[in-house]
C-alpha cells in the first residue's frame, strides 16, 4: 500500500470486496457480457515454487556439474508407433492455433523449438506451411471443431495430439472472436470472415473412453501406425482420466493444469475449473503405475512452467517432459516492456496483458493485424525461444547433478520436500524437516 | 478385381493394401466380404479406387475419404465418412450416428436413414439421405448441403453456420438460428443437381430450404437465452 497514490491508514479495503472484485461487478453491470480474455489463471494457487530440492551431501552422492553428464533427451511414443518421437530436450512447445496467433508467431515458435531440438504443436486452426517449414517436429493437434483437419497434412505430423480439453477450461471449446478472422483464418476453418468462432467442446463424431480407442484406431490406420498418438487433458479428475487414456490406446498423455494459458475464454473459466498442475501430477504418475505403464506411456505436464526448477520439480515427480505455452510467449516478446506505450493506448500495460482475444497484441504475436504482425521477426524471436529453451536445460541439469542424477528422468519424488502443508497434500512428498505426507499412512 | 475376405485379413493388412494403391495404382476394383462390422474399413484412402464392401461396418468406415469411391452393401457404424475430403460414400442401408461429421467434400449417400447428428459441423460436403434423419443433425454445420428426403428429427441445424439443408418431409423442431427460407431458383437447381448425383427420384419441388438466421454469429447480450 505503501506505493499507492490514494494510500489513507484510516481507509480499509474489504477481503472480499477489493477494487479489483468491485471492478468487476461494474463492468458486468455496464456491458451484461462475462470477461473474455487470454492467458492463464491468475490467482494464487499452490504452485512449484512451494517445493524445494534435497540436494546430495553425506547420504547421496552429486555429479560435477560442468563435467559429468546429464542426460536430457527423451523418446516420446514407443509403445505403438513405428517413428517415436526422439526430442533433445525433455521441454516442447504447447498447442497454439494460427488464428490465435500470428503466422510469424507460429514460424517463431517452430524455429526456436527446432534450433533447441524439441518438438511443436499445432492448434484449433490447422497446420500452416509456415510452421510445417520451420518445425522439424511437429505434433498435430486433433481437435473438436476439426477446424482444418485433412489427412495430408496428418500424414505430415511427427505425431497426433487428440485434445480432449486444455487446463484453463476442462470442459470448454475454443473460442476466436471475429476481430482476428481475417481471410487466411476463415479459409483454413472453412467460415465466414469476421464472424465470432466458438469451437465445440466435444468431439463430433465419439463419445466415451470406448468410442476413442476405436478413434485413435482410426488414427493410426490412416498414418499406417507410423506415427505416435497423444492424448491431452485438462488437469480435473486426473487418475480417472489418465487411466482411461491408457486403456483408449494412447502412447503419450499430456496433462494441463489450470494455470496453462489459453487465447480467449471466459475469466471465470479461467480461474474457477481445474487443478493445479502441481496436484495432477501424482495423480497422472499413480494411475500409469498402478497399470504398469509408467516410462512406457509417457506423460507430458504443462500448465505454469517458467524455469529450469519447473521443468526439474515435474521431472521429479515423474512427468517425463514438460510443455510451455505462456512462458514461450513471453520468450518471444509478450508482455514486452518496449512496447509499454502501446500497452497503455489500449488500457492495458505490459506485463498485464490478456486480452489476446482483441487481436490488437503489441507485440505482434496474438494478432492477426498485418502491421502488427511485422513487429514480430520470426527469426530474431526464434532464437530468443531456442536461448530460453537452452536455460531451461541447464538450469534443470543443474538441479538434478546436485541430487546426483545422471538423466534429467532419474529424479524421483524422494527428491523433493514441500514448503507447506497444501504443497506436501498435493505433490505427495513430506513437509520440509519431516516425513509427513498428509493423506498417506507412515 | 482385387479380393479381401476380412474373415481371413486384418483391418491393417485391408488398408495398408488400400494406401499402397496412392503410390502406384495397380488396381481400381476392390471387394471386402465378411466385414462383420469391423471398425475403420477402408480409412484414409487417397486414389481412384472403387471399393465395395459386403455387409455391414463399423465405426468410422471411409474416414478421411480423398478421390476414392466407397460403397457399403449394409448398414454403416457411427462417423460414416467422417471428415471425407472427396470421392463418393453411398451406404445401401442405414447409417449410425454422425454420418459425414465435418466432412469437407465430396459426396455422401445414405440410402436408408441416419442416424442423430447427421452431419454434424460438416464443411463442405454434400450429403444426400433417402430415407430420415435424427436429431441434432447438422448441428454447427460449416458449409455444403444436406438433403433429407423422409423426415428430421429434433432440432435440425442447431447453431448453423452456412450448411444448405434441404428436407422434403416433416421436421420436428428447428434449433437455435435455424430457420426455413425461400426456395428460390437457384436452390432448386442446387437441389435438382445434388438428387441427380446421388440418383435420388424425387421432385425437388417438394422440398423445403432451411438456413442459419445468422443471428448469433456474433454474440449479443440480446440473445442470452439462446447460449
Amino acid at each position: 500500500m505503501s506505493n499507492d497514490s490514494n494510500y489513507n491508514a484510516s481507509l480499509k479495503e474489504s477481503a472480499t470486496f477489493d477494487r479489483a472484485t468491485m471492478a468487476e461487478i461494474r463492468r458486468a453491470a455496464d456491458t451484461g457480457i462475462y470477461d473474455i480474455r487470454g492467458f492463464g489463471a491468475k490467482r494464487k494457487v499452490p504452485h512449484f515454487d512451494d517445493l524445494l530440492f534435497l540436494g546430495a551431501s553425506m547420504s547421496r552422492y552429486p555429479l560435477e556439474g560442468y563435467r559429468e553428464t546429464c542426460n536430457t533427451s527423451v523418446v516420446l511414443g514407443d509403445l505403438f508407433a513405428k517413428n517415436p518421437i526422439k526430442l533433445d530436450i525433455p521441454v516442447t512447445i504447447a498447442g497454439m492455433s494460427f488464428g490465435a496467433l500470428s503466422a510469424n508467431a507460429k514460424e517463431a515458435l517452430g524455429r526456436g523449438a527446432s534450433i533447441a531440438g524439441t518438438s511443436t504443436t499445432t492448434g484449433d486452426g490447422g497446420m500452416t506451411p509456415e510452421e510445417r517449414g520451420q518445425s522439424k517436429k511437429l505434433v498435430y493437434q486433433y481437435l473438436p471443431s476439426r477446424y482444418g483437419m485433412n489427412p495430408d497434412d496428418l500424414r505430415k505430423a511427427d505425431a497426433i495430439e487428440v485434445v480432449l480439453g486444455q487446463g484453463a477450461k476442462p470442459g470448454g471449446g475454443g473460442m476466436l472472436l471475429g476481430q482476428k478472422i481475417t481471410d487466411r483464418v476463415a479459409k483454413m476453418r472453412n467460415l465466414p470472415k469476421g464472424i465470432d468462432q466458438r469451437s465445440a467442446c466435444r468431439h463430433p463424431d465419439w463419445t466415451g473412453p470406448d468410442d476413442l480407442a476405436i478413434k485413435i484406431q482410426e488414427l493410426r490406420e490412416i498414418t499406417d501406425w507410423q506415427v505416435p498418438i497423444y492424448i491431452k487433458v485438462g488437469a480435473t479428475r486426473t487418475y480417472y482420466d489418465v487411466k482411461l487414456a491408457v486403456k483408449a490406446g494412447a502412447d503419450v498423455i499430456v496433462v494441463d493444469g489450470m494455470q496453462g494459458g489459453t487465447a480467449a475464454t471466459q475469466d471465470v473459466f479461467i480461474e474457477h475449473v481445474g487443478i493445479p498442475t502441481m496436484a495432477a501430477i501424482p495423480q497422472a504418475v499413480q494411475a500409469l503405475q498402478e497399470m504398469g505403464m509408467h516410462r512406457k506411456v509417457q506423460l507430458i505436464v504443462s500448465g505454469g512452467i517458467r524455469n529450469g526448477a519447473d521443468v526439474a520439480k515435474c521431472m521429479a515427480l515423474g512427468a517425463d517432459a514438460v510443455a510451455i505455452g505462456t512462458a514461450a510467449l513471453v520468450a518471444l516478446g509478450c508482455n514486452d516492456p518496449k512496447w509499454e506505450e502501446d500497452y497503455q493506448k489500449i488500457g492495458s500495460a505490459a506485463g498485464f496483458y490478456d486480452d489476446y482475444q482483441e487481436g490488437k497484441d503489441p507485440a505482434g504475436i496474438s494478432t492477426q493485424d498485418p502491421e502488427l504482425m511485422k513487429r514480430l521477426d520470426p527469426i530474431a524471436a526464434g532464437n530468443r525461444l531456442a536461448n530460453y529453451l537452452r536455460v531451461l536445460t541447464l538450469e534443470a541439469q543443474t538441479l538434478a547433478r546436485a541430487c546426483g542424477k545422471n538423466d534429467l528422468r532419474n529424479l524421483e519424488p524422494e527428491d523433493l520436500v514441500a514448503l507447506n502443508v497444501e504443497a506436501a497434500a498435493m505433490a505427495r512428498v513430506p513437509l520440509a524437516g519431516t516425513t509427513w505426507i498428509p493423506g498417506q499412512q507412515y | 478385381m482385387k479380393k479381401i475376405d476380412l474373415a481371413n485379413s486384418s483391418i491393417r493388412e485391408l488398408n495398408q493394401a488400400l494406401h499402397a494403391q496412392q503410390a502406384s495404382l495397380t488396381e481400381k476394383e476392390w471387394s471386402v466380404a465378411n466385414p462383420k462390422g469391423e471398425h475403420n474399413i477402408a480409412v484414409g484412402l487417397d486414389a481412384d479406387l472403387h471399393v465395395d464392401i459386403h455387409g455391414h461396418a463399423g465405426y468410422f468406415c471411409a474416414g478421411m475419404n480423398k478421390t476414392a469411391s466407397v460403397t457399403v452393401h449394409g448398414n454403416a457404424g457411427q462417423g460414416l465418412a467422417e471428415n471425407m475430403m472427396s470421392g463418393v460414400v453411398r451406404v445401401k442401408g442405414d447409417a449410425s450416428q454422425a454420418a459425414g461429421a465435418t466432412a469437407q467434400g465430396g459426396l455422401l449417400v445414405i440410402e436408408g436413414n441416419a442416424g442423430a447428428r447427421c452431419g454434424i459441423s460438416m464443411k463442405g460436403v454434400d450429403i444426400v439421405v433417402k430415407g430420415s434423419v435424427g436429431h441434432m443433425s447438422c448441428f454447427m454445420g460449416q458449409s455444403g448441403s444436406l438433403v433429407v428426403c423422409g423426415d428430421a428429427g429434433e432440432a435440425l441445424g442447431d447453431s448453423l453456420y452456412e450448411v444448405h439443408i434441404y428436407v422434403k418431409g416433416e421436421v420436428k423442431s428447428l434449433g437455435a438460428d435455424c430457420i426455413q427460407k425461400e426456395m428460390r431458383p437457384e436452390h432448386l437447381e442446387e437441389l435438382s443437381g445434388l438428387l441427380a448425383k446421388a440418383g435420388v427420384d424425387e421432385d425437388p419441388a417438394a422440398f423445403k430450404r432451411y438456413g442459419s438466421a445468422r443471428q448469433l454469429y456474433t454474440f449479443k447480450v440480446d440473445n442470452a437465452s439462446a447460449y
